[in-house]
């Protein structure tokens, strides 16, 4: 995860001195100048070749549409090529090393993709009886035995769409336990670290709870002090990345378990980082009430720029009788699936999303994990912190490392190594995207200043980590030249250079309309 | 491991770089009794060819729709998906991408976005649409939850014929932040529906949720009803779970809607046994700050060239935290993709006959339907999808017709057994797929079913 606006100035710089790259077409060699589709619209094209059916007398109550919806026309070919050079446009983990802190771009086998194809899988309806569906609740109850397996905890809530929408389903849960306790007037109070991702204290506040800060010390890790002074009989629990969003292993977690335990809250671990552990530490036996895990991160399913991933959430015997409809169960004639609260013997919170969960990124996450086995994931969770560590150790004389000793499956850098060159950590990251590197993550976590969060993963050759660690030293060489203006001009060999984004907020255009409308 | 690249010649070199003698080493900050020793008892790594007998096994297990005639809706609807969809889709670069952080490196996944909005904007008659939700249900739910915000109020009334996965996802999150939810019952009987939600509006409601076409697949006139919410400067916010109906039927920013969510599903993805879906969210200009979910907007680059970024970032949780429009991160790129490819390929006329032809093979059905004894069609208007009552419970209908291979339909019950009164009712659904052999083979499974 990162954040673009923070710590920063939007505004573009050094437009003047760029170099003339203008064309008479406006494409540059392979890189395109393409319309929106809306632009290339032509009456009486068509991509799709449908029977003109006539609808004498409708039965439509009336509400028949008067005015065109105003798509464009246009052919097949033209479809392929537009979306084509549109993804030429874009970086993804089959382009090159994409190091993005806290979000695990590793690589995205393409077996997981045909197995979610298969006849059976990808075309099932949800709503078949599940007599017919028996192979596909299987699959589901399979994935869920792995996950509980590794967490070393009794249940998992499989439904939640993405991460945020797990960290929702686990403060749903804590907030039902402490309800079913009688206490859900007075324990409204929840305690998020400074260094946590947005999403935690947006979610806590999605249930209903008032957030309290917990801030760091000086090693990077919760202050156990200041977290023990916050407890209270109005805390409901607190909400723990581990490892922590500075790469770091919360070494006082079992204590921190135990105090929140004493105290009578719940312990919410975000598991974004489960890639560094998976296979040598189970949450469970840290104490840990409920976790989700991001399976586009740590099982590999494809980001898809932006989604669908999906976020199912482990849970402990406290909080598993709360876990939200659906589920599947193990019944008299095979799988079965509870979708109502008149079906289930537990309590239940509600209901997350439509349906059973995101079927087709289950089937990718149970095919990688079928690949790698126990073994392979213990393998690629210390290869991912291996990794981390090497960039720590071949980076470190020359950039600022945040916090000393072991990191585990990223490194955080501030922006120390920059001070008095005029070459911030933006400028720093976009001269990397010339260098053809995606940048690490910018300016998050927010606990150090001009923060670099990196994150290989265990995709990566040691000669990629190599190629990529001579090009930092040579560009923080450069940073040390005086030659601001290289950085600040930065990129200038991708399909745009530096946008707008202040011009962007301030007057929003989020859509296209016909010229005349203008 | 063959997706591993370290050997274990590297590991060593490695390890010695960074000064451990091990991998233990490195988890040096790990309690010692939570380290574990071995790796945990579950199978090993296995090869490719391996791993594909086990799903394919699996797989094998369930009746697939493409090989069984099918007349399963119920928010979620079997349509062709033009070849073109798939191949596009997984194309390294949009399936790989991460969300468009750097927009210089991201101009494939932003104008894609841009495109999707202007499309959903367009198809709903909306201002402007969100880069999408992650599913129907729960952009319905943020709906109520932004209606809250715009108006301060805290009461909104569900209309009866809301899709019960809607209600209840709109329920889980109104119950934590102490929202009322009011409404009638869901009766495919009740011809009335407009009266019965007006009646519940009054001067403390936030929003009126009316879906159109409904769960018993009526189609709803909207305009009354947003009459009625405006007449006390409540928001009207239309729903649909069926996107092709809107080839057909007029626009819910037509019918002075405020806000529009809807399942997109129907166009470029696959039924993938109910998710991953692509939900959609448009609404006015005037409330577009807050409105929840990741937003791509125009902008220029410092040569004045036209691009695009991810936009008003100030209402969302990495900026806002805990006082974000909503904690949602993501949204549903690769299905808003195959959403926006597939209304690509269809434009202006494509869509339109296809959703004729959907309303077409409907008509027809429900003709041959009512011609069966012991059915009854329910329904005076719908566009792909309809009630029937049976003679007999719908469940038994639906298991007995699948022992014949077929996909009948979906009892009602199964989404609302609580009620006595619809355990003979069933919605079915024709689309493009349909065949007329399809429709005969219902027709004649049902005569014996029903006998």
């Amino acid at each position: 995860m990162t954040d673009l606006s923070q710590g920063r100035s939007n505004v573009p710089q050094g437009g003047s001195q760029a170099p003339q790259t203008k064309t008479i077409s406006g494409s540059k060699g392979l890189v395109f100048l393409e319309p929106l589709i809306f632009e290339m619209d032509h009456a009486g094209r068509t991509g799709v070749d449908l029977p003109d059916v006539e609808v004498s007398s409708d039965r439509l109550n009336g509400q028949r549409r008067t005015a065109p919806v105003g798509l464009p026309g246009l052919s097949e070919p033209q479809v392929v090529r537009h979306y084509t050079r549109l993804s030429q446009k874009n970086y993804g983990i089959d382009s090159g090393f994409y190091p993005l802190g806290s979000c695990t771009m590793k690589h995205n086998p393409r077996v997981n993709e045909k197995m979610a194809r298969l006849p059976g899988l990808g075309d099932l309806h949800p709503m078949q009886p599940t007599s017919t569906t028996q192979g596909a609740l299987e699959l589901i109850d399979s994935l869920a035995d792995w996950l509980k397996k590794l967490c070393g905890m009794p249940a998992v809530a499989m439904s939640p769409a993405a991460g945020a929408h797990g960290e929702l389903c686990g403060m749903m849960a804590i907030k039902a336990a402490i309800d079913a306790r009688g206490e859900g007037e007075t324990r409204t109070r929840v305690l998020v670290p400074e260094s946590a991702h947005g999403t935690n204290p947006a979610t806590a506040a999605a249930c209903g709870f008032s957030v309290d800060s917990i801030p760091a010390n000086e090693r990077g890790r919760v202050d156990l002090d200041a977290f023990k002074n916050k407890l209270g009989d109005d805390v409901a629990g607190i909400m723990l990345t581990n490892p922590n969003t500075c790469g770091l292993f919360e070494n006082d977690i079992i204590k921190i378990a135990d105090a929140i335990h004493e105290a009578g809250g719940y312990f919410y671990c975000d598991g974004a980082n489960f890639n560094a552990i998976m296979g040598r530490v189970r949450p469970g036996d840290l104490g840990i009430d409920c976790m989700h895990l991001n399976l586009h991160k740590t099982f590999s399913t494809p980001h898809g720029g932006g989604g669908p991933g999906a976020g199912p959430v482990v849970l402990s015997e406290a909080l598993a009788p709360f876990a939200p409809l659906p589920y599947v169960v193990h019944g008299d004639d095979g799988f079965d699936l509870i979708e109502h609260v008149s079906d289930s013997d537990a309590q239940p919170f509600g209901r997350l999303k439509g349906y059973h969960g995101q079927m087709g990124v289950f089937i990718r996450s149970l095919s990688f994990i079928l690949s790698h086995g126990s073994d392979g994931l213990l393998q690629a969770s210390s290869d991912a912190v291996l990794e981390a560590n090497y960039l720590r150790a071949q980076l470190q004389d020359v950039m600022s490392v945040s916090f000393d000793g072991m990191c585990m499956h990223e490194v955080l850098f501030d922006d120390r190594f920059l001070k008095d060159t005029d070459v911030t950590t933006l400028d720093f990251a976009k001269a990397m995207i010339d260098e053809g590197f995606h940048p690490m993550t910018m300016y998050f976590p927010l606990v150090v200043h001009g923060a670099l969060l990196m994150e290989p993963t265990e995709s990566e050759s040691k000669e990629t980590l190599d190629l990529y660690i001579k090009t930092l030293r040579g560009l923080i060489d450069k940073t040390k030249s005086g030659d601001a203006p290289f950085f600040k001009n930065a990129p200038v060999l991708t399909p745009r250079r530096r946008l707008d984004e202040t011009a962007a907020a301030r007057k929003p255009v989020l859509r296209w309309t016909p010229p005349e409308e203008d | 491991m063959r997706y591993l690249p370290l050997t274990d010649d590297d590991r060593t070199e490695m390890l010695s770089a960074i000064g451990a003698k091990s991998a233990d080493d490195m988890y040096c900050d790990v309690p010692d009794n939570a380290l574990l020793k071995a790796p945990i008892d579950l199978p090993s790594h296995t090869g490719e060819m391996e791993v594909e007998k086990i799903i394919s096994a699996m797989a094998a297990k369930n009746l697939s729709p493409a090989s069984a005639p099918c007349f399963l809706g119920a928010g979620a609807y079997r349509h062709h998906i033009p070849a073109t969809v798939d191949h596009l889709v997984q194309r390294g670069e949009f399936l790989t991408a991460y969300t468009p952080y750097q927009p210089e490196v991201s101009q494939g996944t932003l104008q894609y976005l841009y495109e999707f909005q202007t499309q959903v904007a367009m198809l709903s008659g909306m201002d402007v649409a969100n880069a999408s939700m992650y599913d129907g249900a729960t952009a319905c739910a943020e709906a109520v939850l932004m209606a809250g915000r715009a108006t301060r109020r805290n009461r909104a009334v569900l209309a009866g014929g809301l899709h019960p996965h809607y209600r209840k996802v709109t329920e889980t999150s109104a119950h934590f932040l102490d929202i009322e939810l009011v409404g009638p019952d869901s009766d495919p009987t009740h011809a009335a529906l407009a009266a019965s939600v007006t009646d519940l509006i009054d001067d403390k409601t936030s929003c009126v949720v009316v879906q159109t076409p409904d769960l018993f697949g009526r189609i709803i006139d909207l305009k009354p009803i947003a009459e009625a919410a405006h007449g006390v400067g409540a928001l009207l916010i239309a729903v649909t779970t069926e996107v092709v109906s809107l080839g057909l039927l007029e626009a819910p920013g037509n019918q002075d809607a405020d806000i529009f969510v809807g399942e997109g599903q129907s166009l470029g993805n696959a039924l993938n046994y109910g998710g991953p879906y692509v939900g959609l969210f448009a609404t006015r200009s005037k409330l577009v700050r807050q409105m929840p979910g990741r937003v791509a907007g125009q902008t220029q680059d410092v040569e004045g060239e036209r691009g695009w970024v991810l936009t008003l970032s100030t209402r969302e949780q990495h900026i806002r935290r805990e006082k974000a429009t909503s904690n949602i991160c993501t949204n549903s790129g690769l299905c808003a993709l195959a959403f926006t490819i597939h209304t690509s390929l269809l434009g202006e006329e494509g869509l339109n006959r296809l959703a004729r032809i959907n309303h077409a093979k409907a008509c027809k059905l429900a003709d041959l339907l009512a011609d069966v004894n012991g059915v009854q069609v329910l329904n005076d208007s719908f566009f792909n999808e309809f009630t029937v009552k049976l003679s007999k419970t719908a469940t038994d209908v639906v298991e007995k017709l699948a022992e014949r291979g077929i996909l009948g339909g979906v009892p009602v019950s199964r989404l609302l057994p609580d009620r006595d009164d619809l355990a003979h009712m069933m919605l079915v659904t024709a689309t493009e797929c349909t065949t007329d052999e399809d429709m005969d083979a219902l027709v004649t499974a049902l005569r014996e079913v029903l006998s």
